[in-house]
């Protein structure tokens, strides 16, 4: 942290006989250490990746394991926001103000092919990734991904979290749409993030 | 103590006396059949307004005459004989050939009388889409008829509120399911994103909306002012 130069001097004893119990540790370890072990999940289900999220949270799989079973269904309350399902572009404005609305710390989880890419709704509704909307931290593929490819995803997070300095001063830092456009990456980025892939290619256009 | 009341399984209201009990079909031919027997009825009754009557697997198509749909549709509910009671759908049809005119499709079921029929209009080509609104007869026509609006960009004459329902009001690429209309829509994904978060959520509730969902009471002040005044999209 930084905050004090380590008193390199100190002399502490210790009495057995006491009964004191105390622990030192880096202060990063610590909060990182709680924070990653009780991320409350703002679950965002908009298809049906959210029944695979439900299963992940029931018993069989249990959340509850990471300290994520507390499902914040306030923003306000929420430290990760989980996206499982596709957004479609009438839910997009929906999407970014649920993430303007968390309080910082806050991570985020696209859960899915839809979710991530699109997926297989390379059409007129559908955003092509959530990631053109707000930052994503975590990626899962699938469609949709088994609980344990979640899980994994989630533990994947809670390693990003861990490695977190609090002396970064990139961390933290509130997304800053473009007052006009409301975008916040650049227009052409969106454009190439969202080319057409795989079998879409092919996807015939109607031409009447 | 009295013995229970018998089971009764039509119930008072529900099923006509005379109407056929419910049946299995089996081996539907897939053209022709027996009509159902609204369909002369409605020849009967609307003198060169049906077009042509077709039954296929089982169920009965009326063509008719498109200016003439609201009148048909209230006769068919209101009329002792039919008592169509039930709008199942309000939908459209566009064909890839393009000589196919556009149909409007109407599925209407009569509970007590056991039948369902399909009304179908057609829209010749070049002249404007629009057909009359049979809302005044079934309120349950409203979202379907503005659904059919918002995808097929279909007007329909004498809906009080005709605004979008699936896409969000200020949409401007077109109506997405006309043959015309690109998958991918017209404009480039930034483009379309911009436009999207450009849309306010909160803002899109009709009066009518709200009062349905009893939501008035929960919704900020300043919103409710601004919906009493009239306002319908606050954009
Ligand atoms: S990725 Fe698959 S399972 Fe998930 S929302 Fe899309 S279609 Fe549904």
């Amino acid at each position: 942290m930084g905050l004090m130069p380590r008193p390199d001097t100190t002399v502490t004893t210790y009495d057995p006989a006491s009964h004191e119990s105390w622990i030192a540790t880096r202060l990063d370890f610590l909060v990182n250490w709680s924070r990653a072990n009780s991320l409350w999940p703002m679950p965002f289900g908009t298809a049906c990746c959210a029944i695979e999220f439900m299963a992940t949270a029931a018993s069989r799989f249990d959340l509850a394991r990471f300290g994520m079973e507390r499902m914040s269904f306030s923003p306000r309350q929420a430290d990760v926001l989980i996206c499982a399902g596709r957004v479609p572009f009438k839910l997009a404005p929906v999407l970014r103000r649920i993430w303007q609305q968390m309080p910082q710390p806050k991570w985020c989880i696209s859960m899915g092919a839809c979710a991530s890419s699109g997926g297989m709704f390379d059409n007129y509704a559908v955003v092509q990734g959530i990631d053109t909307i707000i930052p994503v931290d975590v990626y899962v593929p699938g469609c949709p991904p088994r609980p344990e490819g979640l899980m994994y995803g989630i533990m994947l997070l809670q390693e990003k979290v861990k490695r977190e300095r609090m002396g970064d001063t990139r961390l933290r830092q509130e997304i800053e749409p473009d007052p006009t456009s409301g975008l916040y990456i650049p227009p052409q980025a969106i454009d190439e993030l969202s080319e057409p892939f795989g079998n879409s290619v092919h996807q015939t256009r109607s031409g009447l | 103590m009295s013995a229970p009341a018998s089971f009764t399984p039509v119930m008072p209201g529900s099923a006509a006396p005379e109407a056929p009990a419910p049946t299995t079909p089996k081996r539907v031919p897939n053209r022709g059949g027996t009509p159902n027997p609204s369909a002369a009825a409605i020849a009967a009754q609307f003198p060169g307004a049906v077009v042509r009557t077709e039954v296929i697997w089982g169920e009965t198509n009326v063509y008719v005459d498109r200016a003439r749909v609201l009148d048909i549709v209230r006769w068919l509910h209101d009329d002792p004989s039919q008592r169509y009671d039930y709008l199942s759908d309000v939908t459209a049809v566009e064909f890839r050939d393009p000589e196919q005119p556009m149909q409007v499709v109407w599925h209407l079921r009569s509970l007590p009388y056991r039948r369902f029929l399909r009304l179908k209009a057609e829209l010749p080509k070049g002249e404007p889409l629009e057909v009359p609104s049979v809302w005044s007869v079934y309120k349950g026509a409203d979202w379907l008829e503005r659904e059919c609006y918002d995808m097929f960009g279909i007007r329909f004459a004498g809906h009080a509120d005709l605004r979008r329902i699936l896409m969000w009001e200020q949409y401007h690429e077109g109506h997405p399911l006309r043959k015309d209309f690109p998958l991918r829509g017209r404009f480039s994904r930034a483009e379309q994103l911009r436009q999207a978060l450009a849309a306010n959520p909160e803002a899109r509730y009709s009066m009518e909306e709200l009062t349905i969902a009893q939501a008035f009471e929960d919704i900020p002040e300043d919103m409710q002012r601004r919906l009493a005044k009239g306002e319908r999209t606050g954009e």
